[in-house]
């Protein structure tokens, strides 16, 4: 596109359905301790997806 | 909602249900202004004269491509259907700040904590009580597999001996139980010698080093109970536990007042130090404080937030990156729409514990006997005070609800919201200004990035 760059490649739609599974780190729990903030923390699901793939990939 | 803003160059489009985050033209940019939803295929020919300025096929191209995303659900998009968000929170708990000391060798002016104190008198955890808090997490926890523990004080390293001896317990409970605890530790850094730094590495999945920045603005705000300052004493043992922590995560972390509204110099004097992960955030205490963060103050902050992150671009381009947690967002990888909506779980999910077993909502809380849930020996909660936490979550709350940054933010803290403004559920609103201001950079900084 010429007049739009699209940041990112999903939404949050696509990640709703299925999730709050509790396995992430509480926010708090981060570097804070004083200011919420959740836009910068991992999905655990997605951390645990991307570790067994790469084990895959390595044989592990 | 759509929300659009200028920083660093770039003219950006959040769209704020969906997560989208769009880098736009300036005629597209303009055109936002214009059109509101439900957008028809053909474009409106008042736009046209609206934007009469702009080449007239620039503005046909535009409409187009504005249009093709609002098809796909990422322009005006509908409000995610997340459901009754209490409901996700009220059941379990997995997360803990154990307060094993309610202790300081340090007297920090901004101390929330009445300089270890807690309002009450100074007092250790015993090992009894740590290994009770433990086992209460676990039972707590249902079937949520990672749990966190957070040593926290007052400063934790006086009871050194203890959080040894819970961590090890904790050990013996994750192989018991199938779990997976992430310990974490935050210190002053004053007691940190060879033998805690190595257990620190060794097993702490975090560990947060506090430091303001500059000697004189570290020392003028956290100077020990005898007035002398403690950065010559800190700095050497921050140097060496980062050094071999290897890839462990960390994070010098201070607090900005008043006093030092030029904060991106500290966060740029740690980073120039050698420390790579940093966080420096704004203080919160009373409005009459004479360090506290005014309304007044905002222009200079948000400036320095400016400051800060062209620093931290030009270092990025230059191979020198560093991270600032409040420009870190994943627009991915981050978290699922239900935990943006409930934030950051406290008196549900995210509970603290004193030296004498209570339980309150979280570490900010601690003492104030209003907010007591329970204590962990005999494991019972007052499901009132839990029930009132668990409706602090984006969907119930109004002020929230129209935010455009919600999703980002998570409704903000309980606590802050409470002290500040009394309710909390009214969002603080100084936090808010700050929040909305950083998501802006962040989210800038990631366009300019991506150039």
């Amino acid at each position: 596109m010429k007049h739009v760059k699209t940041l990112n490649t999903k939404t949050y739609a696509s990640r709703a359905i299925g999730s709050g599974c509790g396995e992430c780190q509480a926010s708090c729990q981060s570097a804070c301790k004083t200011s919420c903030t959740v836009g910068n923390q991992r999905c655990e699901r997605r951390v645990d997806e991307n570790t067994t793939k790469k084990n895959q990939n390595t044989g592990k | 909602m759509v929300h659009t803003f200028r920083r660093l160059g770039s003219n950006i489009a959040v769209d704020t249900e969906s997560g989208a985050v769009h880098v736009l033209s300036p005629v597209a940019y303009k055109m936002l202004s214009y059109i509101k939803p439900p957008l028809t295929q053909d474009m409106p020919v008042s736009l046209r004269y609206s934007l009469a300025k702009y080449d007239s096929s620039g503005v046909e191209e535009a409409y187009e491509e504005l249009y093709s995303l609002y098809e796909r659900g990422e322009l005006f998009s509908d409000a995610i259907p997340l459901g009754d968000i209490s409901k996700a929170l009220s059941t379990r708990i997995k997360s803990m700040c154990l307060h094993v000391s309610h202790d300081c060798n340090m007297r920090c002016r901004y101390c929330f904590a009445d300089c270890g104190g807690y309002v009450r008198e100074r007092t250790l955890m015993s090992q009894k009580t740590g290994k009770r808090a433990l086992d209460f997490l676990i039972e707590k926890s249902g079937g949520v597999r990672n749990l966190e523990v957070d040593f926290f004080g007052g400063e934790p390293l006086l009871n050194f001996d203890v959080v040894r001896e819970i961590t090890r317990y904790g050990r013996e409970l994750e192989a018991k139980h199938g779990k997976n605890i992430r310990f974490t530790l935050t210190t002053n850094g004053s007691l940190l010698d060879d033998e805690s730094i190595d257990f620190i590495n060794a097993e702490m999945s975090n560990v947060v080093l506090s430091i303001d920045g500059r000697q004189q603005v570290n020392d003028y705000m956290r100077p020990f109970e005898d007035g002398s300052g403690s950065y010559e004493t800190i700095i050497p043992k921050y140097k060496k536990l980062v050094e071999r922590r290897g890839d462990g995560e960390y994070y010098v972390r201070g607090t900005f007042t008043r006093r030092n509204l030029d904060f991106a110099t500290d966060v740029l004097h740690l980073v120039d130090l050698g420390f790579s992960a940093v966080s420096v955030e704004p203080v919160v205490l009373p409005q009459e404080s004479e360090y506290s963060i005014r309304k007044e103050d905002l222009p200079v902050i948000i400036a320095e937030y400016e400051k800060l992150a062209l620093e931290y671009i030009a270092r990025a381009k230059a191979g020198r990156p560093f991270t600032f947690f409040h420009f870190i967002i994943d627009l991915d990888g981050g978290p699922c729409a239900i935990k943006r909506a409930k934030g950051c779980g406290s008196g549900c999910e995210y509970v603290a514990v004193t030296p004498d077993g209570s339980i309150y909502p979280c570490h900010q809380f601690a003492g104030e006997e209003k907010f007591k849930i329970g204590n962990i020996f005999d494991g019972v909660i007052d499901e009132n005070i839990r029930n009132t936490f668990a409706h602090c979550n984006l969907i119930e709350n109004p002020t929230c609800a129209d935010c455009w940054a919600k999703y980002y933010c998570g409704g903000g803290c309980a606590a802050n919201n409470f002290h500040m403004e009394g309710d909390i559920m009214k969002p603080y609103s100084i936090a808010c200004e700050l929040e909305r201001a950083r998501v802006e950079f962040a989210l800038a900084i990631k366009a300019a990035l991506a150039k």
